[in-house]
């Protein structure tokens, strides 16, 4: 856990590492997880929408939206529906207890609420339900305009009731797709200027909220969905650089950038932001196959393949030639 | 303090900002947070920076906006990032300076403290009746920068609130509502070398909490903090009169400028903080350190017309270098 006194420390690996308070199961199949410091400090404060990566194997991770207060909070609460087809990482989640540690990112934002909205309308579909129920709080603590739409199966409303007491008359509730179709087409055809929807929930529930939307003229900025998985790059695949005018070879595992690796070998590489903006760190590659994530390089210089960024850029094959 | 110790501790501090003899635009970020040496000492090892001018800046900034209060600007969606930076200010100040400034919560409300100027005060975040002024208002009259706060939404960042008195040649009250895009349009060379695009886009990326730092310089006749364009009819003749007085003087009127800008993203809004920290320096003190003078001559006498202009300095460039060859250090 990082303290509550690096509340804008500039640290990008530092996850937290926090402890399970509370684990209960809030309908069938959708256990509710609340998750604490150690020490009992608040915790980085997150936007509306905001999600964090559980680690639960070496290696391997999932996403939830934080449902709980957004403001330094004192907690991170979780929803996670039993996914049997799944990985593992919701088993895992739902076999934690009480007083067990976890390792998670610090919170992420891909579904924020746009500010500048006259009115924001949320749909939710099923587990879908917890980031609509952070953005939910967030409006009523600045008084913003919204209306939320809530499509679940008979007895899997999970957050039904807290969401219900908290929108009063501006939530309704659905259980098909169908029905659906019916409140929502008539509410995208009557909507004031200037409104935003926001939907979460199964993909083709997205995909049909985007296209009757389209069908009803939105322009598709002002249609949003959760994208998960949208945050810090991939760890990349191992892979080894050999440094043409010596010929050392330096090994580059995964999660470990080439600009890291070099480094660690005592090799000097300029180095800046290590963001892949900068342009400090270039190094000229005589061969191998590169994966350019940078933002630096125009698209000729990648395209021709003869520098790359180390800080972020990776081979694109399990072996690259530097020119070093 | 006396004189000369504050003089020493100026310098000791000042973030000179060439590395090298030339300069050119770039997208010059760096992870913030952590102490950088120069020959005279060592700058940056805290986002706000309080010093030995903290009153007199303060005061000036309050001179400024009770005659200029359009200094200060929130659009009305931008009310929750003035509360998320205010907050997210006092959290920083509180970690940096621990034994004069204080945050804690105290049950729905928060217990600010700063003893330097011997505040305390408890409010609701949110809640303006709360506070005895605007959020950001209240947090700028307690430190030495200004701020910027822009919005991200469709693709691009928005200059939409922010609290600026010691604007270098630009109007902030100009600028508010405009895109990061639109508002860096006048720049020369950046376009073809896609400097700003990076910028944007690397703010853009920026994750919760995550903070970054820059520096811009440029020149200043009389150590003035504000030279926006609104109080051109103030200051704009004193290039003048600097180029057509005696060289004996421009030593101690013309300054070095540069600006230490913070980019944090804050974790509640979403939205991307600057934080701009103006530090003057008269060439007489930057001559006092010999590799400094003979590097700003460098700079000065590479620097291409257009950003010259654009820069405000190519009135003030010539008598600058013209001082410094004979009390800088420099060898043609
Ligand atoms: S360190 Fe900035 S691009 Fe690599």
């Amino acid at each position: 856990m990082t303290t509550a006194l690096e509340t804008v420390a500039g640290e990008i690996t530092g996850g937290l590492t926090l402890t399970v308070r509370e684990a209960r199961l809030l309908c069938p199949g959708i256990r509710h997880i609340v998750l604490a410091d150690p020490a009992g400090r608040p915790l980085p404060s997150f936007t509306p929408g905001s999600h964090i990566t559980v680690n639960w194997a070496e290696g391997r991770h999932n996403s939830y939206s934080l449902t709980g207060p957004s403001i330094e909070p004192d907690h991170y609460a979780i929803s996670v529906r039993l996914d049997e087809n799944g990985r593992g990482g919701s088993r895992w989640i739902h076999d934690l207890q009480p007083g067990q540690m976890i390792r998670a990112s610090r919170p992420r934002s891909a579904f924020a609420p746009v500010l500048t909205a006259r009115h924001h309308l949320l749909i939710a579909g099923g587990i879908g339900v917890t980031p609509i129920l952070s953005h939910v709080r967030a409006a009523l603590e600045w008084g913003r305009s919204f209306d939320v739409i809530y499509s679940f199966r008979e007895q899997c409303g999970a957050h039904a009731d807290e969401l219900a007491a908290l929108c009063g008359d501006r939530m309704i509730t659905v259980s098909t797709p169908g029905e659906l179709a019916d409140r929502l087409i008539p509410a995208l055809a009557d909507q004031p200027l200037g409104t935003h929807v926001y939907t979460c929930g199964p993909a083709p529930m997205i995909a049909a909220v985007a296209a009757w939307a389209r069908d009803c003229g939105w322009p598709p900025g002002r249609v949003h969905s959760e994208a998960f998985g949208a945050g810090p790059l991939a760890d990349g695949a191992p892979f080894a650089a050999k440094l043409g005018r010596s010929g050392m070879i330096v090994p580059v595992p995964s999660g470990t950038s080439l600009l890291e690796a070099l480094l660690d070998r005592g090799i000097k590489v300029p180095n800046l932001c290590r963001q892949g903006v900068c342009g400090e760190c270039r190094l000229s590659v005589r061969g191998g196959e590169i994966e350019h994530r940078d933002l630096f390089l125009t698209a000729e210089e990648k395209a021709a393949g003869e520098s790359m960024m180390p800080c972020v850029s990776r081979s694109a094959g399990d072996r690259l030639e530097l020119d070093l | 303090m006396t004189t000369t110790d504050s003089r020493a501790d100026r310098i000791a501090r000042f973030p000179f900002p060439f590395p090298r003899d030339q300069y050119r635009y770039s997208t010059n970020v760096e992870p913030a947070g952590h102490s950088t040496d120069t020959v005279a000492g060592s700058w940056g090892d805290t986002r706000i920076a309080i010093d030995a001018h903290y009153h007199r800046e303060r005061a000036e900034r309050e001179r400024i906006l009770a005659e200029d209060p359009s200094r200060h600007q929130c659009l009305p969606h931008m009310v929750p990032a003035a509360w998320d930076a205010m907050l997210t200010l006092m959290r920083t100040l509180a970690d940096e300076y621990p034994d004069t400034m204080t945050l804690a919560r105290r049950g729905v409300g928060w217990y600010w403290k700063n003893d330097l100027l011997g505040i305390e005060h408890t409010f609701v975040f949110g809640d303006l009746d709360t506070l005895p002024a605007q959020p950001l208002v209240y947090i700028c009259g307690q430190i030495q920068e200004d701020v910027v706060l822009l919005d991200q939404r469709e693709g691009e960042l928005w200059g939409d609130a922010g609290l600026v008195t010691f604007a270098a040649d630009w109007s902030f009250g100009f600028d508010v509502g405009m895109s990061f895009l639109e508002i860096h349009g006048p720049v020369p060379r950046i376009h073809s070398e896609n400097i700003i695009t990076r910028a944007h886009n690397f703010l853009m990326r920026l994750e919760p909490g995550q903070s970054y730092r820059r520096t811009n310089w440029t020149l200043t006749v009389d150590g003035k903090l504000d030279t926006s364009t609104e109080t051109y009819p103030e200051w704009g003749k004193d290039r003048r009169t600097l180029a057509d007085g005696p060289l004996d003087e421009v030593g101690d009127r013309l300054f070095l400028r540069t600006e230490v800008q913070h980019l944090i993203r804050l974790a509640h809004s979403g939205a991307v903080m600057f934080l701009i920290r103006t530090y003057l320096l008269p060439f007489r003190d930057v001559a006092s350190v010999p590799e400094w003078g003979e590097r700003l001559y460098r700079v000065l006498e590479d620097l291409p017309v257009d950003m010259a202009e654009y820069k405000g300095i190519s009135r003030t460039r010539e008598p600058g270098m013209r001082w410094l060859l004979t009390h800088g250090n420099v060898e043609l």
